[in-house]
């Protein structure tokens, strides 16, 4: 358990990033691409984490300030992940569309415009 | 009590944020304003970033400018706040950054398609991001802002939606820089792990001294990876050659000129700065030199092979990556004098010959020097700053190049590396040939007609869309000015006395991390000395001169092919290679995640197994 | 490459990647330790400035630059997206096609959660430096939100109550704000984005100074943002199409 959280995330990014090398469908290598991205969330957010400890957060209801809390930075670092990886996947997802409207696929297999 | 200098420490903050706001009215506004106030504010914009970072170029001179955002100095050694530091390296990138895009929206001025002021947004937000990357010091900050310069980088390759290729170069492009930067975030989650801070200082002074074990092994090979893919070393290159096929040419202007050598900053800065006192020298600068090597020899043998014309520049580029890494590599002071001095020339030599390559298209509606052979003949001044920038890519001096060119040649030499003469002058010289060959083709209607002999399965540059939406009759005063200017600018950096003594100077302060720390942890700055070294020898020009030559000779031979009497077997067994070579660039983005992944292996095995011993 | 060597050379590739990394984690922490500096130093930072939430704070005053530089990467993205998804030369737009029948109850859910959406969007937003949320999270709930006058109405309903004009301002609006709230502090020499405003006690609503003012910036920049990004796909979805002949 002590370092099984980690382990996952490799396997994510690896996995993600093999779904792109295999795939028949720039929809589904975009979406392994956000899969490969899940996995820097899951490692920053597992580094973040203390046993017993509360959310970094006294407002609501209000408590008194402690630094027995999980890490507030990774948090913040995967938020500013998610935000990154939403825009980009919507970047290239327009171009995909783009793609299916210029070449009439969406195979990487078969486009064929820019070799050698 | 730590003293932070007020008065040019604010210019980094406002070099990020103005190109942000101006960027943020064309974008509201851009529709309902006639296109010359378009191209007028943004074209001021960025040439008040480029006053601005002049400034802070002047002013880091005397030391690195600190400034850390919203006043969370450190205390005790530990700061929770982002620093910027500006040494002399980090402002010479972003002036360089900044003038690029000025002379690139001069180049774009009317005439290209700007989508009702959305082109001109994003080459603003584009210089916001390298601006960025090039003056932060905080790790997770570099990853932010290398994403800026990653989105507006994507749309503006795609630009050209109704080109094919355009939006085909753009998804590659897209999908392989964001992972890479997915692999350099999941390092900079184990460093955070292991020191608990992400500010480069802190980081420097955590790990000095450590011990390099599997977690700082991992997380070294991890964030140099998104770096590098940035920077095109092999075999993360694959992306680049389609991205500036497609692109239009003030964008590729950009690419090759600084963001790949951004890339490249990025890595060794953060070697530098956190890693250089826990891995030992050698092995690093070993992974370098092997890496660059292959860089450099397949960008040349790709680049000669190639008949679109912004292609081939694209994989010249990368040849050229290859010769910075070697240079830089070295990890001595002049290795990297002479790696800064070779980006500041190749980078007015290549934009120029960019723009040139975007007037071939604008005028004849291709870029293919086999569709066009002889097309350009009636053109007068053209040609000729085509050969100016063939001749001194191939390192003519007193080009910047040139000197580039000479000064790390002569570092590799004193470290003990003899054969770096050898590989400069060849790939410089190969490179070269390409581009007057692609010329004498184009414009001088040289050599027999290519149309009559069969090709192989390179790209085409016939299909290649226009920037403009008429074909131009003459080539306009706000295209011609960038291209001239471009090349006097290479050309000074080779000629003007201070350049060399300057990029001296910004290596001096990039190597000296220990510096680095304490000045940015709050002691005051000092004023490093350097013994100067030898500006242009003897040997140097002699080899500038030779490897001009020679590309005079390549191109020559390329298009007059004497006649050799070898059997047709020989010449298919010698292509051979060769022609895989061209194969493996198939344009796949599953192919490319493949090469990723073999060069994070080949990265690892360089740099992990030296250390079991 | 055939797909076969692809994947040979993707398998070793990731074969060794997969080892340097493993390695790499074995020599974490181990998962639950409480070896976090950057916390020791960060609640006591985001209390002396009043901010109930320490995340919040870490985003908006601690490492505003950051954040700043994230709400500029979506504007990016969608001009990107603007710029990307535009009827090409030969396309234009043309009406929708209407019709599709839209069920009742998914009409009446939908149209009692809208204004329960936008509200708590709101809410997530203006108590970011409270509770867990801010401009992040309320945007995306904001911009979301809007659109279910298109699941449970159509999309002409969408469009009426979407001028996307406006939209486009209000990401503009957003950044702009960002930014200039920035320069205010570097003007008044508290550092770029440094936290002017007065920041008012501890757990209320008014606390925390300038985070409350970023997180409204960016609320309004995301949920604008969301907006247009959707409006440009579902135009290329139902309205772009080859020129009609006439």
């Amino acid at each position: 358990m002590n370092v099984y959280p980690y382990l996952v995330a490799v396997f994510l990014l690896v996995i993600g990033a093999f779904g792109i090398a295999r795939s028949h469908n720039l929809i589904h290598a975009v979406g392994c691409l956000s899969v490969a991205q899940a996995g820097t969330y899951v490692l920053l957010l597992a580094v973040g984490y203390q046993h017993g400890a509360g959310a970094p957060v006294f407002g609501s209801p209000a408590s008194t300030p402690t630094r027995n809390v999980s890490d507030p930075f990774v948090q913040a670092m995967a938020l500013t992940d998610v935000v990154v990886s939403a825009t980009v996947t919507a970047l290239l997802l327009a171009l995909s569309v783009q793609i299916g409207k210029r070449h009439g696929t969406v195979d990487p297999d078969e486009l064929s415009a820019l070799q050698g | 009590m730590p003293t932070f200098d007020h008065g040019a420490a604010d210019i980094p903050a406002l070099a990020i944020t103005i190109p942000i706001l101006v960027a943020c009215l064309l974008v509201a506004f851009g529709r309902r304003i006639p296109r010359p106030v378009v191209d007028s504010v943004a074209l001021a914009a960025a040439l008040t970033v480029l006053g601005l970072l002049a400034a802070l170029l002047a002013s880091s001179s005397h030391g690195r400018v600190v400034s850390w955002t919203a006043r969370w100095v450190p205390e005790h050694g530990y700061s929770v706040g982002i620093v910027l530091v500006a040494d002399p390296v980090g402002a010479g990138v972003a002036v360089l950054a900044a003038a690029l895009v000025a002379l690139a929206l001069l180049y774009s001025w009317h005439y290209l398609s700007s989508v009702s002021g959305h082109f001109h947004a994003l080459m603003l937000l584009f210089l916001a991001g390298m601006v960025g990357f090039a003056l932060t010091g905080d790790l997770f900050n570099m990853f932010v802002f290398f994403e800026l310069m990653g989105a507006s980088a994507y749309a503006l390759t795609g630009m050209k939606i109704e080109d094919p290729t355009a939006v085909q170069g753009a998804l590659n492009f897209g999908i392989i820089n964001s992972l890479g930067a997915y692999v350099s975030l999941s390092g900079v989650a184990l460093l955070y792990a292991r020191v608990g801070n992400l500010s480069l200082p802190q980081l420097s002074a955590a790990l000095a001294g450590h011990r390099p074990d599997a977690l700082l092994i991992a997380g070294f090979v991890a964030v140099s990876t998104g770096f590098l893919v940035k920077g095109a070393l092999a075999p993360f290159h694959f992306w680049l050659a389609d991205a500036h096929a497609v692109a239009p040419a003030p964008v590729c202007v950009l690419f090759s000129g600084v963001m790949v050598p951004l890339g490249l900053y990025g890595a060794l800065r953060v070697y530098w700065i956190v890693f250089a006192r826990v891995f030992p020298h050698g092995e690093i600068r070993r992974a370098f030199l092997v890496l660059g090597v292959l860089t450099a020899l397949v960008g040349a043998v790709m680049c000669f092979g190639q008949r679109h014309f912004k292609r081939l520049l694209a994989y010249s580029t990368i040849a050229h990556v290859g010769l910075f890494v070697v240079a830089a590599g070295l990890l001595s002071a002049s290795g990297t004098a002479g790696a800064l001095l070779y980006i500041a020339g190749h980078a007015g030599v290549k934009a120029a010959l960019f723009l040139l390559g975007g007037v071939m298209l604008d005028r004849y509606g291709g870029v293919d020097e086999v569709e066009l052979w002889g097309r350009g003949r009636d053109a007068r001044v053209i040609p000729w700053l085509f050969v100016a920038g063939g001749i001194a890519l191939a390192g003519l001096p007193p080009f910047g190049t040139g000197l580039g060119k000479a000064v790390s040649e002569e570092a590799g030499s004193h470290a003990g590396y003899g054969w770096f003469p050898v590989l400069f002058v060849a790939v410089s010289a190969i490179t070269g040939g390409a581009v007057l060959r692609a010329t004498g083709r184009v414009y001088f209607g040289l050599g027999a007609d290519p149309r009559s002999r069969a090709h192989g399965s390179e790209t085409s540059g016939s299909h290649e869309r226009s920037d403009v939406d008429q074909p131009l009759r003459r080539v306009p005063l706000t295209m011609l000015v960038p291209i001239v200017g471009l090349l006097l600018g290479a050309l000074a950096v080779g000629v003007l006395p201070g350049a060399h003594t300057a990029a001296e100077y910004a290596a001096g302060y990039f190597l000296d991390s220990g510096g680095y720390t304490a000045q940015a942890l709050g002691s005051a700055g000092h004023v490093l000395h350097q013994t100067p070294l030898p500006n242009w020898t003897g040997l140097g020009v002699g080899l500038g001169l030779l490897s001009a030559a020679l590309a005079l000779a390549i191109a020559a031979v390329a298009l007059y092919p004497p006649k050799l009497r070898v059997g047709e077997r020989t010449t298919r067994v010698a292509r051979a290679p060769i022609i895989a070579l061209h194969r493996i660039h198939s344009g796949h983005v599953g192919d490319y995640v493949a090469w990723m992944f073999v060069g994070i292996a080949a990265l690892s095995a360089l740099v992990a197994l030296p250390l079991q011993r | 490459m055939t797909r076969g060597l692809r994947l040979l050379l993707f398998a070793g590739g990731a074969a060794a990647t997969v080892v340097l990394l493993v390695f790499g984690v074995l020599g974490l922490p181990h998962f639950g330790s409480s070896f976090h500096p950057y916390r020791d130093h960060a609640v006591p930072a985001a209390v002396s400035h009043k901010t109930a939430n320490v995340v919040s704070s870490i985003n908006f005053d601690l490492r505003g630059l950051d954040t700043f530089g994230e709400e500029t990467i979506l504007l990016a993205s969608v001009v990107g997206a603007a710029v990307l998804l535009r009827p090409a030369e030969d396309e234009d737009e043309k009406r929708p096609l209407s019709g599709g029948r839209i069920l009742d109850s998914t009409r009446l859910v939908g149209y009692l959660l809208l204004p329960v959406t936008l509200l708590i969007g709101l809410d997530t937003v203006l108590h970011g430096a409270l509770t867990p949320g801010g401009g992040f999270q309320g945007g995306v709930v904001l911009g979301t939100g809007i659109h279910l006058l298109y699941v449970a109405g159509s999309y002409q309903a969408l469009e009426r109550a979407r001028p996307e004009d406006l939209f486009e301002y209000g990401e503009a609006l957003g950044t702009g704000a960002f930014a200039c709230v920035g320069i205010a502090g570097l003007l008044a020499g508290a550092g770029f984005l440094g936290n002017l405003l007065p920041q008012g006690a501890f757990g209320s609503l008014l606390s925390s100074g300038s985070v409350l003012l970023l997180s409204a910036a960016v609320g309004v920049e995301v949920a604008s943002g969301v907006v247009v990004l959707l409006a440009r796909f579902l135009d290329q979805a139902l309205r772009v199409g080859k020129d009609t002949p006439r």
